[in-house]
């Protein structure tokens, strides 16, 4: 019987599979004997139509498969903004500008040494009505300016790793800078880069869910809404923990496979 | 033979110092089109910041640097046009770890001799024939042994069809099986009229291929001279002594 214990198949199902597994249904357990504790009436039926609606046959997306599209507008447009900052960032930084690198490193400290939800505030009751930014906009520019902060240390790492010979190669084959970044740096920095920058996506998509206190109808602020009117507080807030898990686990699989393909080329 | 062949490269008075060492004085030194040059001398001598100085990898403090003519100054960077004129091959191979052989070749002329990516491709593969590896072209760098890697790297240069090659070092970072194969392919450069400025420590090859040696010692040209005068009759104390070390090591390995 401890023998079995030892075989690796047995193992490697036990830490994949039956362990979660075990944890996962004694905290199920536990919701519901504390809900049960409180005369939690549970209404998971009701649900359903906060995901999906149909009305005559037709499928539409209900209030929480909505404020999901909004939340994933927002983190995409901003993780492309917050790549491209990144990027700037990282390239200053290490730039022979004194006035460049001292730009990004006020910058990099501003940010990481405020709270992401007075940063959001500032740009949306400060410089939102400056710049004539709306909401959205407003939040895509907050998030991607706190993430891209983090990500702009993890770009300069990757560019650290690249040995200066690449460099060099490229120069003496007379690319441009440009080329030389696009075609030789670049493609090995990001290849370097995709565990941490995978990592940088999932909290991305986790913060996007601070915009609901401007008043965006991101998955957030549809729970909120809901809630208020049904008072189902534990299936809804549940349902939203749920569906970011299932965003960036997927995201987080993705990466994984992407890596796994590229090690085999 | 300098003599005779208008100068293609040429350093006047050239000196540069890394903050306070200085690794090159009052280097004068001038290669005619076509020639080989072998640079030899202890490590440390400056040998790789003079060749690295020509393609301007490294600039110079104080002094003239001509190449093709085009005068460059302190700092002075080199016209890009220039730049892929002039082939270099690295002690350290420098492929592009993430490009297949093919692409590692195919990617200047693409962009900057604005061949489209048949003909790029297709003048990769006549030079990988050429360094004796036209059926490695699909692999990956790490795939290669290191004497096949520098043939590429080889290749690649010649790839931007230059007229001055540059090599740093090209066999020192090789197995000593792997050095032979290397050598070959530069021997085998020698009739095409590319200028060819080696830094090496492999004498055997400097006698048999280079048009003159020139052996540089604490950042100055010691003694310059044709392979055969220089080997049998050096005529500088310094020159002497390098020889004898390196020499006898030979002799004795």
């Amino acid at each position: 019987m401890i023998g079995l214990f030892r075989r690796p198949w047995v193992r490697r199902a036990l830490s994949n599979w039956i362990q979660p597994a075990a944890i996962a249904g004694i905290l199920v357990f536990a919701v519901m004997r504390g809900a049960e504790n409180i005369n939690y009436r549970w209404q998971w039926y009701r649900v359903d139509d906060f995901l999906f609606t149909s009305e005559n046959g037709a499928w539409a997306a209900g209030p929480l498969v909505q404020g999901l599209f909004v939340t994933l507008e927002i983190s995409v447009l901003s993780l492309i903004l917050t790549l491209v900052i990144g990027l700037a960032t990282a390239l200053l930084r290490l730039s022979s500008s004194v006035v460049g690198r001292g730009l990004a490193r006020g910058y990099l400290e501003l940010i990481r040494n405020t709270p992401l939800l007075i940063q959001l505030y500032v740009m949306y009751f400060v410089l939102g009505p400056i710049l004539g930014w709306g909401q959205t906009t407003t939040a895509i520019a907050c998030l991607a300016a706190f993430q891209g902060a983090y990500t702009s240390e993890i770009f300069r790492a990757g560019l650290r790793t690249i040995p200066r010979g690449q460099v060099e190669a490229g120069d003496s084959l007379g690319l441009t800078r440009l080329d030389n970044y696009r075609y030789v740096i670049l493609p090995q920095v990001l290849r370097n880069m995709l565990p941490p920058l995978t990592n940088e996506a999932v909290s991305l998509v986790k913060n996007s869910s601070i915009v609901s206190v401007i008043a965006i109808f991101d998955l957030t602020t549809q729970g909120r809404n809901l809630i208020a009117d049904t008072f189902l507080t534990f299936e809804i807030w549940l349902t939203v923990a749920a569906i970011y898990l299932a965003v960036t686990l997927a995201l987080s699989t993705a990466a994984a496979m992407a890596e796994r393909r590229r090690a085999g080329a | 033979m300098s003599g005779d062949t208008p100068s293609i490269i040429a350093f006047e008075d050239v000196s540069k110092w890394f903050g306070t060492f200085q690794v090159l004085r009052d280097v004068d030194l001038s290669i005619g089109e076509g020639e080989c040059v072998v640079i030899c001398g202890p490590s440390g001598s400056g040998k790789s910041t003079l060749i690295r100085c020509i393609n301007r990898l490294e600039t110079h403090d104080r002094g003239t640097v001509r190449v093709h003519g085009v005068p460059l100054g302190p700092g002075e960077r080199l016209p890009r046009e220039l730049r892929g004129k002039i082939g270099m091959v690295f002690q350290s191979f420098n492929l592009f770890p993430h490009m297949t052989v093919l692409r590692n070749l195919a990617l200047a002329p693409m962009r900057n001799l604005g061949m489209d990516k048949e003909k790029a491709e297709e003048t990769a593969l006549s030079y990988l024939e050429r360094v004796h590896i036209g059926d490695q072209a699909e692999k990956y760098p790490d795939q290669l042994s290191g004497g096949q890697q520098q043939r590429v790297a080889i290749a690649r240069a010649l790839c931007m069809q230059p007229d001055i090659l540059l090599f740093d070092e090209p066999t020192s970072s090789l197995d000593p099986e792997m050095i032979r194969e290397v050598l070959d392919v530069i021997f085998e450069l020698t009739d095409s009229g590319i200028t060819m400025v080696c830094v090496t420590h492999e004498m055997g090859f400097a006698r048999k291929v280079s048009d003159r040696v020139v052996f540089m010692d604490h950042g100055e040209i010691v003694e310059s001279a044709a392979p055969d005068t220089f080997f049998d009759a050096p005529r500088e104390e310094r020159t002497r002594a390098f020889l004898n070390q390196i020499l006898h090591y030979e002799a004795s390995a």
